[in-house]
């Protein structure tokens, strides 16, 4: 990790309709991509990388289930607030 | 060493290294490779995925402008998808440790992968699965795509080994130059591999089940396509004696060879002609040296099959242009397009049929695609004044669809004369015979064309109700069922009576226990792939028609096909011991 890392967790609650399916996952993982910082997302025991849409396709988050958002790196906090307000904002979907 | 095998449908013995072929829409194969090969294939893993997302991004673009931006980001996921690293790094790694093929690999992963969400309790997210197998068929299409280009550029020869062949993909082959020749799992003695092998005179085996599963990239193979047997990787001495074998048929054909400036005739003089089959205008030289007196089956639809764009009017004239003037004022008859069907229109989106065969093909599709039916016709026209050209029409099954094709000849024939082309105004029309209708109706098709050419392929098929490429099956098809032979008996009579031109271009044509029953018939002219014109040739010069006259009146005789066959083979037997 560098120097000036920080590690940043926040807990988000899918609330489109449609729950994270293809678009969303696009959606989060475009943004994801602009930072440097390492995302997991973490659904109960199970941890994907949040960059990846592969992986992020298979935490089957359907509305309402609770997601937790870990970053690590220089714009961990950035990410983290882009990610939650597309979460918040029910990914431009309803 | 291991044998397995399937049905010979091109005689002569080969070996070499075998190439095996993924094939679109089939299960990919398991296959294990040597740990020298697995860099290879994780390299082809990346250029797949790479290939693939620069395809999705072109589909995508195309869709936004027509679509919107909204519904083109379903496209988005899978371009996303494909871009992600994390796939990629499975599978190469499934490769490294199980010495997986990349094909193999790819459906593996994303096999498990889908499952995964048809595991999952939301619908709407179970049914995100068909995305994933949509990115898994292009996948493995791409794979597939670069296992056959890798082919066009082998310095070696190969045997090619493959689930299936399309006849596009066979065409591809064909013209590589580089194939020795074909085994596959699937297919019947009349499947487009085993027309076009034959073609080029080169071995091909068909209908071996599981072969593409025993066989890898790279193991010496022994196809024996005159006993139908494959034999993979054989010791030292098997291959010796496999090396005599194929030592012997050259012979045996270089012998052919000199029958080549002789004419067809009978013993008692009584003259045939012998024209070639063919799929592009290259194919001409080749009749031509084996002793073809012209071209009584131009397959033009091949045109249409080799990938890429669907050829302009200019181009077909160009082609049919070339066939000409390699023929040198030899007759040409040009099938007009037979697609639809087996074969399928390339670039266009057809609707899938319940009963194909029965559906929309050949003359059919032509007449509700008159925009394609009628530059077609313009070319071939355009093309008339360059030498010996017929025009016909196949799949006919009732005389008002000649008229229609005809029609549309009258008004493109007016066009090309108002635009000032030069052409020959009276091309001789005619059909194939290869529906039991026409073949019933013979007389009065007779009286509005110039000829006919005797398709026995189709014509077997839709008279017997057997699927030919349906192994289960495939024992029904036969030509020698008395209802064919009566059949063929009514067309070749009207003709004659109505003393219009008669040929035929089935593969019963080239069959020499049939000659001598044909010949009795009155068929005069014999269209063929044109391999087997030096056997077909020594055979007739074998042949006095007052044998063949007696053979064809007791053959119509007899009941069942068994004894037409074995009535056919035994007289056959009696004038060339060696062909039954």
């Amino acid at each position: 990790m560098a120097e000036n890392s920080t590690h940043i967790e926040r807990e988000v609650t899918i609330i489109n309709s449609q729950g994270l399916h293809a678009r969303p996952v696009m959606r989060f993982v475009d943004i994801a991509n602009q930072f440097q910082s390492t995302v997991k997302v973490k659904k109960g025991t199970v941890s994907v990388d949040g960059k990846s849409p592969m992986e992020m396709m298979l935490l089957e988050a359907t509305s309402g289930t609770r997601l937790q958002l870990v970053a690590d790196g220089q714009d961990a906090a950035a990410l983290i607030d882009a990610l939650a307000k597309l979460v918040a904002d029910k990914f431009h979907e309803d | 060493m291991s044998v397995k095998r399937g049905i010979g449908v091109s005689p002569g013995v080969v070996i070499g290294r075998a190439v095996v072929l993924d094939t679109e829409e089939t299960r990919v194969p398991k296959r294990t490779l040597p740990t020298e090969q697995l860099e290879h294939e994780s390299q082809l893993v990346d250029r797949t995925f790479a290939a693939a997302r620069s395809e999705v991004a072109l589909e995508r673009a195309a869709f936004a402008e027509r679509a919107g931006t909204e519904l083109a980001d379903i496209f988005g996921f899978h371009e996303g998808w494909l871009a992600d690293p994390k796939p990629r790094k499975e599978i190469q790694q499934l490769i490294q440790e199980k010495n997986y093929s990349a094909a193999y690999a790819i459906s593996v992963f994303m096999r498990r992968y889908r499952r995964r969400f048809q595991e999952m309790t939301s619908p709407f997210l179970q049914e995100r699965a068909k995305d994933i197998l949509d990115i898994e068929k292009r996948l493995l299409r791409h794979v597939g795509a670069e296992a056959r280009q890798d082919i066009t550029e082998l310095d070696e020869q190969v045997i090619v080994v493959a689930h299936d062949l399309t006849p596009s993909q066979t065409v591809m082959l064909d013209r590589t130059r580089r194939v020795l020749g074909f085994a596959t799992d699937l297919g019947g003695a009349t499947s487009h591999t085993a027309i076009v092998a034959r073609g080029l005179g080169i071995p091909a085996v068909v209908g071996l089940g599981n072969l593409t599963s025993l066989v890898s990239g790279g193991d010496t193979v022994v196809i024996d396509g005159t006993h139908g047997v494959v034999a993979i990787n054989p010791d030292a001495s098997q291959i010796e004696a496999y090396k005599s074998q194929a030592a012997q048929q050259v012979e045996v054909q270089h012998a052919l060879s000199e029958l080549r400036d002789l004419p067809a005739e009978t013993k008692d003089g009584v003259k045939v002609t012998l024209l070639g089959n063919i799929e592009f205008p290259e194919d001409v030289e080749v009749c031509l040296s084996k002793g073809a007196e012209g071209v009584g089956l131009f397959r033009s639809e091949f045109l249409f099959l080799q990938g890429g764009a669907e050829p302009s009017e200019e181009e077909q004239f160009q082609s049919y242009r070339q066939a000409l003037e390699l023929l040198g004022g030899r007759p040409l008859i040009i099938r007009t397009v037979d697609l639809g069907a087996d074969k399928l229109f390339p670039g266009r989106q057809a609707e899938p049929e319940q009963n194909p065969f029965l559906g929309l093909r050949s003359i059919r599709l032509c007449l509700q695609n008159l925009p394609f039916f009628r530059a077609q016709l313009r070319a071939i026209m355009r093309a008339s004044n360059h030498g010996n050209v017929g025009i016909m029409f196949p799949l006919i099954t009732q005389i008002t669809e000649l008229r229609q094709a005809r029609y549309m000849l009258n008004l493109v024939t007016e066009e090309l004369e108002e635009e000032g082309y030069e052409f020959r105004y009276k091309a001789p029309v005619g059909i194939m015979v290869e529906t039991p209708a026409a073949a019933l109706c013979a007389r009065e098709l007779a009286r509005e064309v110039d000829f006919f050419s005797i398709g026995t392929n189709d014509l077997i098929q839709y008279t017997l109700a057997v699927d030919r490429t349906n192994e289960k099956v495939a024992t029904l098809y036969n030509g020698l069922n008395p209802a064919v032979v009566k059949l063929l008996k009514m067309v070749v009579d009207a003709a004659i009576s109505e003393k219009i031109d008669v040929s035929m271009c089935g593969e019963m044509a080239a069959d020499p226990i049939c000659t001598m029953l044909l010949l009795g018939m009155g068929l005069r002219k014999f269209s063929m792939v044109s391999g087997s014109i030096p056997s077909t040739k020594r055979m007739i010069r074998s042949i006095a028609m007052t044998d063949a006259n007696r053979v064809a009146t007791r053959a119509l005789q007899f009941e069942t096909e068994r004894e037409v066959m074995n009535y056919l083979r035994e007289e056959t037997r009696k004038i060339l011991p060696d062909v039954v």
